[in-house]
């Protein structure tokens, strides 16, 4: 008994002064193991009296459960010491750039045309598209532009020897989605259009989104009330809006809309950024609507103005360049 | 159209200031483009005579000037400009005088010399750009007038941005209406007279062009003063509206344009011969124009001639040989009418646009004629004196277009413009704009005035009530009616999703032009089934192009000489195809060079290759869900794509695309300095998307076995995959290839491959003996059909 104290005694001590896990294994080996002194003590038991043998169990079991704690409690402090360590070691450097961190991004006419298109999907208008290469009647004829008219010298036109054209505008959609089919319809038709012109404010290509809404009661006030949302969703403010008369062979009465756009330099400017009106009675026949049944609104937009206004850029031909400096500044 | 503000305020009451016409003009579809005030500040600048000049004693370019001014002694004036003289009359600014641009004028010393005041060029007055020397004024200018008085101002050019539906305000008297209606004013216009005929000279008039020329009406004035000078007052309304006076006979035709809106031409009556004959050009018929050029006429053009010869384009430009000269005496003055579809393009095919032919194809007011010629006649005989001959007419009335009356119904009105309109203002404003108004059952009858070829229908009436009515003054609603829901199908990938996939794969998306040059296309080997453009802008942007690559390529050269190293692009956009109609297929093109990742710390810098992009590729059928559809082949390549290092993609066993490294050939005639791949591919089968329909995820755990094997060079990864998932069928789940290695170990012309088989079975656990006569059997096919060997 006062053997296994002392030696119980002396293991404490030595645990204490265990500095490594293996160490302090060995000595949990040396006590509690197979072949440990605690084994050996309770191998003892058996040769003791009932009484006797239910004494000294318990007492062993103290000592067994006094080592077992101070083993356990040793380990923790050993493996806390270790772990405190393995942090120190594995401090990285986390300023370092992250691996494959990086992104590309869509062109700003997309990101507008986009923003454009989604903000009238939720007003439940149908995106519809139609050829760049056009034939004269959806281009002109079927809009109510007949030959030759003087309207048409104001879209100044590319050819193809068959007669063919580059669509000048987005209307032709307009056509081709009302043809052989009835109202309600609203749609919204982005795309690219073409006019035989080039210089600083003057891109042959650029891009359009066409509107048109069909059906029983629209008026010029719900032409103006869309607009004058859709301008506050895109830019997310409000804005003093004009409409002025104006004229497309396509649309009657037909507006020009203007916002009143603050310059940088504080002053502020109309500026013209749409063109709309109520389908024409003539438009409508074409495409086999009844006018008299039938009222619509339509409208068209140039997405490199919106994109141009919504973010800042100052010379059109910037969109055209691709230049990643320029591309980098939209990801 | 361009016009001087005090002119048009002559002709109609105006109730508002400048700023404030400008404003009702522009909202009433009438849009002020430009607006220039014209001597605004003027005080203290006075007619003056230049009495004496003299060089100044110590500057080559000046002269000491003495000027009368008006009552007092002469003024001493240095002056530089090159003209001044002793006689001419010019505007001087005296002392004390603030000129525009807050210039003042004082008493100053120049080289050694004192002078009072300045004479003024008209750019220095703010009337002109002319700033080349004085501002000559007529020599019977009162000395010492104010020169604002003298010449009518202050005033203002407005410039009009007309819309094509509007040629009635092409003429100051028609623009005098609408103003009219809008300031509830009336046009204070004279009735016109008819100038008194002293001359007797006539000349047969026939017309042959039937409804193309309506109505000709002339007149011949013998005796003009060809040296007549064009009064001040008309010239300088002439100037405000951007025309140069030329002569009197000229400036009064183009005055009386101006005026009414109704081109008149005259001819010089001497080179006439016989008849005036309007009829239509015969094919290959030529005339020199007033331009000195010669146009090539067709049976389109209505021709004015005379017995002999053409004389003049109908509606677009006189001729050379029969035009007025500063010899001319007598002259034959035309004022006629042409149908606007006679016209219209006419000039256009010419490569011409006159005053005449801009506003004869919008359409003239066919009552006008007659008018027209009584006032040219007027000012004419006025300005340059000469005897009028009686007014000569030919026409044929039923060929002359008749303003019908128009119905405009009261509920139409309200449903087109969402609001109701006033009866009585409706009929104010018909009223006010020169039409007859009478009262229908549910609504108007209305007939325009013979100037408005605008008006032909209800919606024509609809558009004037809500332009007079004013926009601003109609509500703003939303559009009230059934939703219907679109359907946006899900098994397809939207093109922005697309878009910004690519985007977070390190990609910048490009726009390019749809056109590129013929050249650059040839040296891509693009030559067949192209689509060129009949007027291209320029030899660059010739042809629609057939493929995104060649434009985007010359997007990555463009940032590879602007210190881009590392470039990568995508666009998506239509290629175009001969056909009929022409093939427009929407597609996705990728160009890439540098390295394979962005500049970084973390593993060793890679240039980018293929199998880089291909990754890009899979990554992207991967999204469809069907890899199976598609497949990759070596054969079959376009020539701009490297033989050995491109792919001809197949979806469905239709070639949808190509990827791979450009050719280095072409990358040397671009004169690219760094490896470039790139992928194009037809946009649709990319988007196809599948519809999951979900299975039930395996019950018993795979196993893996990995091999590896040693076998030629030229078996491709697809044979091998092929042959390995022919041989274990559906227990082979997966295939995955871990290593390539060719080198020392490995025989010459040959590579080792190692290969996960993940093998699967739906019924049971596999056993390791399954495993193992599966790696069997796999080896045993590699074998046979690859050369394989088993590496130790």
């Amino acid at each position: 008994m006062d053997d296994l104290d002392s030696r119980a005694a002396q293991a404490l001590a030595d645990i204490d002064k265990a500095d490594t896990l293996e160490a302090l294994d060995a000595l949990r080996v040396g006590l509690l193991g197979k072949n440990g002194i605690v084994t050996a003590a309770l191998k003892t038991l058996g040769a003791l009296a009932p009484d006797e043998r239910k004494a000294r169990g318990a007492e062993v079991n103290r000592v067994k459960d006094r080592l077992a704690d101070a083993l356990a409690a040793r380990k923790q402090v050993l493996e806390q010491a270790e772990l405190d360590r393995r942090l120190a070691s594995e401090k990285l450097d986390i300023s370092l750039p992250g691996r494959d961190g990086e992104r590309g991004g869509i062109h700003p006419i997309t990101r507008a045309l986009e923003r454009i298109a989604s903000i009238f999907a939720r007003l439940g208008y149908q995106r519809a598209d139609g050829p760049e290469i056009e034939d004269d009647w959806h281009n002109f004829e079927a809009l109510n532009f007949p030959p030759h008219h003087p309207a048409r010298a104001m879209h100044d036109t590319f050819y193809f020897g068959d007669g063919r054209l580059l669509r000048t505008h987005t209307s032709p959609v307009q056509i081709r989605s009302m043809a052989g089919r009835q109202p309600p319809i609203r749609i919204i038709a982005p795309g690219k259009v073409y006019r035989s012109d080039s210089d600083q404010t003057h891109s042959p290509m650029f891009h359009q989104i066409e509107g048109l809404l069909v059906d029983e009661t629209s008026s010029f006030a719900d032409l103006k009330g869309t607009l004058a949302e859709f301008i506050r969703a895109f830019f997310e403010r409000d804005f003093e809006m004009r409409f002025r008369p104006s004229y497309f062979p396509f649309t009657e009465p037909s507006a020009e809309v203007d916002i009143r756009w603050d310059a940088e330099d504080g002053s502020t400017r109309w500026l013209e950024v749409l063109g709309c009106g109520m389908v024409h009675p003539n438009v409508l026949k074409n495409c086999g609507i009844d006018p008299e049944r039938y009222t619509g609104f339509a409208f068209g937009l140039g997405v490199e103005r919106f994109a141009m206004l919504r973010y800042g850029v100052s010379d059109l031909r910037a969109f055209f360049e691709n230049d990643l400096r320029f591309l980098k500044q939209f990801a | 159209m361009k016009f001087s503000e005090n002119w048009l305020r002559e002709l109609v009451e105006i109730k508002a200031d400048r700023a404030a016409l400008a404003h009702a003009l522009t909202m009433a579809g009438l849009e002020v483009e430009e607006l220039t005030p014209l001597g605004d500040d003027l005080a203290g600048v006075v007619v003056a005579e230049i009495i004496a000049a003299e060089k100044h004693p110590e500057a080559d370019r000046l002269q000491v000037c003495k000027v009368n001014a008006g009552p007092g002694d002469p003024l001493q004036i240095v002056c530089g400009a090159p003209n001044a003289r002793v006689g001419i009359k010019v505007p001087l600014a005296m002392v004390g005088a603030k000129l525009p641009g807050e210039i003042s004028i004082k008493a100053a010393k120049l080289r050694g010399v004192e002078s009072f005041g300045m004479l003024c060029s008209a750019k220095e007055l703010g009337i002109d750009a002319d700033a080349s020397g004085l501002l000559e004024l007529p020599l019977d200018a009162p000395v010492g007038q104010s020169l604002a008085g003298y010449l009518g101002l202050p005033d203002a050019s407005f410039e009009l941005k007309l819309t094509p539906n509007r040629p009635d305000c092409l003429g100051l008297v028609g623009l005098a209406h609408d103003v009219a209606a809008l300031f509830g004013s009336t046009v204070k216009v004279p009735v016109q007279a008819a100038a008194p005929v002293t001359g007797a000279a006539r000349r047969g008039i026939r017309l042959e062009a039937g409804k193309d020329a309506p109505r000709y009406l002339g007149r011949i004035v013998e005796g003009i003063d060809p040296a007549a000078r064009t009064p001040l007052w008309l010239a300088e309304r002439l100037r405000r509206a951007g025309l140069r006076p030329i002569s009197a006979v000229v400036d009064v035709t183009n005055y009386v344009m101006l005026e009414l809106g109704q081109p008149l031409h005259a001819f010089d009556n001497d080179t006439l011969e016989g008849d005036i004959v309007v009829r239509h050009a015969r094919a290959g018929e030529t005339l020199k124009l007033l331009d000195g050029n010669e146009a090539k006429l067709d049976d389109g053009f209505v021709l004015i001639a005379d017995e002999r010869k053409p004389l003049a384009v109908a509606g677009v430009m006189g001729g050379f040989d029969s035009r007025v000269t500063d010899a001319t005496h007598n002259i034959f003055l035309e004022s006629a009418h042409f149908a606007p579809a006679a016209i219209m393009g006419r000039a256009r095919k010419l490569g011409l646009h006159t005053d005449a032919s801009h506003r004869f194809e919008r359409g003239v007011d066919p009552e006008l004629p007659r008018r027209a010629l009584e006032r040219a006649t007027e000012l004419l005989l006025a300005i340059a004196g000469g005897k009028a001959g009686p007014v000569l007419v030919a026409e044929n009335l039923a060929d002359l277009p008749v303003p019908a009356a128009v119905i405009l119904r009261r509920a139409r009105l309200k449903r087109v413009l969402g609001v109701d309109v006033a009866d009585a203002e409706v009929a104010r404003i018909f009223t006010a704009l020169g039409m007859q108004v009478a009262r229908a059952a549910d609504g108007w009858q209305v007939t325009a005035p013979s100037s408005r070829f605008d008006i032909e229908r209800e919606e024509d009436l609809i558009e004037e009530v809500a332009r007079i009515f004013g926009y601003d003054n109609i509500p703003t609603a939303t559009p009230a009616g059934a939703l219907t829901l679109a359907i946006e199908p899900e098994a397809r990938i939207g093109e922005l999703a697309l878009r910004e996939q690519l985007a977070a794969r390190g990609y910048y998306e490009a726009v390019n032009l749809s056109f590129v040059a013929a050249d650059l296309l040839a040296d891509w080997g693009f030559t067949d089934r192209l689509v060129p453009l009949a007027n291209p802008l320029s030899a660059d942007l010739a042809v629609m192009r057939p493929s995104l690559l060649p434009g985007l390529i010359e997007a990555l050269r463009h940032n590879r000489a602007r210190q881009q190293e590392r470039v990568r692009l995508f666009e998506v956009a239509r290629v175009f195809g001969e056909g009929d109609p022409p093939l427009e297929t929407p597609s996705l093109a990728i160009v890439a060079c540098g390295n394979a990742r962005a500049e970084q710390w973390g593993e060793p810098a890679r240039t980018l290759d293929f199998h880089d992009l291909k990754g890009d590729l899979d990554a992207l059928i991967a999204w469809g869900g069907e890899p199976q559809r598609w497949s990759v082949h070596a054969d079959g390549l376009p020539g701009w794509l490297h033989p050995g290092r491109g792919a001809r993609v197949m979806r469905d066993g239709a070639t949808v695309g190509y990827l791979g490294a450009l050719h280095p050939q072409l990358a040397k005639t671009l004169d690219l300095t760094a490896d470039v791949h790139v992928l194009e591919l037809a946009l649709e089968p990319l988007l196809a998307r599948r519809l999951p329909l979900a299975q039930a995820v395996p019950r018993f755990p795979a196993v893996r076995r990995d091999i590896a094997v040693d076998l030629p060079e030229s078996v491709s990864w697809s044979q091998i995959e092929q042959t390995v998932r022919h041989t274990l069928g559906e227990r082979l789940k997966e295939l995955r290839l871990f290593d390539r290695y060719s080198g020392k170990g490995v025989e010459a012309g040959r590579k080792s491959l190692a290969m996960g088989l993940i093998l699967q079975d739906a019924s049971r656990t596999l056993t390791d003996d399954d495993a193992d006569r599966c790696v069997r059997e796999a080896l045993a096919a590699l074998e046979q059909s690859c050369k394989a060997k088993l590496r130790g």
